[in-house]
């Protein structure tokens, strides 16, 4: 397919090291298994993340990027194999373990999937609905003192405290997603995964939301997983590049090590 | 411009298949036989015409020395009104959401909600109401249980209606950040109805003092029992102030009502 893609069930060098360092690693899939019917959407995918590493997910629609992202925090659930996040076994996890962990795990979704009608602060404020009980985290002006200050911080963080008390719904997509990260910054993760979360943002938007997730990885060490199609998104805010090709994965190097005509060989183009 | 493809142009009209032409001759037939089985007779109704020309005559001017009375009357059908709405409406909310498929707790919870919504809402209100009358006696709260169960019937089915409506996606977000049922239900649904809600109640109270004028007939207390005596007395006046006096709290009702609505559900400016 390309001269970068691995030939199938071949580890790189760099995904050998990566192995290495397992203990170290935030989040680890292995021999992941998820069947949508007639289609194998992961067909024994394994992968394991480093510590504050931001990762770009690479692959057509259909490649089982979407569904590895949704398979971490156990939205979907694998036929076979198993995931270990901040070293619990998600998949072994009863409810109320299940959703301590959910509550470290940031997750921005390419629709930024806010609740429309209430304000900025208060859909900021429902990130710590996993890790405090919802009376407290329910609306804004019920809150405790603590709770309202970290949701305010967190949208100051992301550049919007002069929306705070603005309805989502007249925000502008750009600033929604910003306001769906400052959600996931509220839960104060140790892991962000985003799915595509430029997707539907114009260009400028688009290299905010990048540059946003790429400081946080940076700077606050949160492992970063994120899929995309852009290209040069990819090669400017990962450190590492993963292609994915109907559940597998084909190419796995740093983006240090690629360039911008590899990744387009890699989509055949 | 010629066409390029060898698909050719979908013709302008399609011929029906055989069950819709069946289905439409039924629907003919059904009416053919609802209207011989009604009775229908012009001769009668042109019989009719000039008693209804003495009874409106009767009726005018209507007599105004019991309206200090009647008011009072209609005030308490309108509180009879409001209070079986709002009776209503608190148990339709936990009705709703154990029968709308996406947030009821069990199949067969979502079953039995269903069954109770369809219950009240199927049965008409006056046989409501003559169940009342006859368990908890002649009056006013035979009234407002009547309305209730009328209005749990109406709301219960429009919630849940609007609970299965909303859209499912930020619902995975919040999964995904570990939030529970319990807390996705308060935080995002019922926010997201709340429009919907809103919207319902105010229809529901509207249809409630409608119905709250009638249900006096079969003695479930309001105004209606004034207007059976004046009727059956043959005091068309004093009937036509009621009826009047009915009108004008109706009118009165749906406009608050559509005021209501305006204000709370209009966009703000953003």
């Amino acid at each position: 397919m390309t001269n970068v893609a691995l030939k199938q069930n071949e580890l790189t060098e760099y995904e050998q090291s990566t192995m290495s360092s397992v203990a170290d690693s935030p989040l680890q899939v292995f021999e992941l298994e998820k069947r949508f019917g007639d289609q194998r959407v992961l067909q024994g995918l394994t992968l394991s993340l480093k510590a504050g590493e931001a990762t770009a997910l690479l692959g057509s629609n259909g490649s089982g990027k979407s569904t590895l992202l949704r398979t971490i925090p156990k939205l979907i659930s694998p036929d076979a194999g198993s995931v270990s996040v901040l070293g619990k076994d998600v998949l072994s996890l009863k409810s109320r373990d299940l959703k301590n962990l959910r509550s470290q795990i940031g997750f921005v979704f390419q629709k930024h999937n806010l609740v429309p009608r209430l304000n900025a602060l208060t859909n900021t404020l429902h990130g710590a609905l996993g890790r405090t009980s919802f009376g407290r985290a329910w609306f804004h002006s019920i809150a405790p003192k603590e709770l309202r200050e970290q949701a305010y911080s967190c949208l100051e963080r992301v550049d919007l405290a002069a929306h705070a008390a603005k309805q989502t719904r007249h925000l502008s997509g750009g600033q929604s997603q910003r306001v769906a990260i400052a959600r996931a910054l509220m839960q104060q993760p140790k892991i962000m995964l985003a799915d595509e979360p430029v997707a539907s943002l114009d260009p400028e938007a688009g290299e905010h939301i990048m540059q946003l997730l790429r400081s946080l990885s940076e700077h606050e060490g949160i492992t970063l997983l994120f899929s995309t199609h852009h290209l040069e998104h990819a090669l400017q805010y990962a450190d590492r590049i993963v292609g994915l090709v109907k559940g597998k994965i084909v190419l796995d190097k740093p983006s240090a090590e690629l360039d911008i005509q590899s990744l387009r060989e890699f989509y055949g183009e | 411009m010629a066409s390029s493809t060898t698909i050719p142009l979908p013709p302008r009209f399609s011929y029906p298949g055989v069950l819709r032409v069946i289905a439409i001759i039924g629907i003919f037939a059904l009416i053919s036989i609802s209207l011989q089985g009604a009775d229908i007779s012009p001769r009668a109704f042109i019989e009719g015409l000039p008693y209804m020309w003495d009874v409106l005559k009767d009726m005018f001017p209507p007599r105004v020395d019991r309206l200090p009375n009647i008011g009072v009357l209609l005030l308490d059908t309108f509180y009879m009104a409001v209070a079986g709405t709002t009776l209503g409406v608190l148990v339709s909310f936990p009705l709703a959401i154990c029968a709308a498929r996406t947030t009821t707790p069990h199949g067969i919870v979502y079953q039995l909600a269903r069954a109770g919504v369809s219950l009240a809402r199927t049965v008409p209100d006056l046989v409501w109401a003559l169940f009342f009358v006859v368990t908890v006696g002649i009056g006013a709260f035979a009234g407002v249980l009547t309305i209730a169960v009328d209005t749990l019937g109406f709301c219960g089915r429009f919630f849940a209606e609007s609970i299965e409506e909303t859209e499912r996606s930020p619902e995975e977000a919040l999964r995904a950040l570990g939030a529970g049922k319990i807390a996705i239900l308060a935080t995002y649904i019922l926010p997201s109805c709340t429009p919907s809600f809103i919207n319902t109640i105010l229809f529901s109270l509207e249809k409630a003092v409608r119905s709250s004028v009638v249900l006096g007939l079969v003695g479930a207390g309001g105004i209606g029992v004034e207007l059976k005596v004046a009727m059956d007395t043959f005091q068309y006046d004093e009937a036509c102030t009621i009826i009047l006096a009915i009108f004008a709290l109706v009118v009165v009702v749906e406009q608050i009502s559509t005021r209501a609505r305006r204000a709370l559900l209009e966009e703000p400016h953003s």
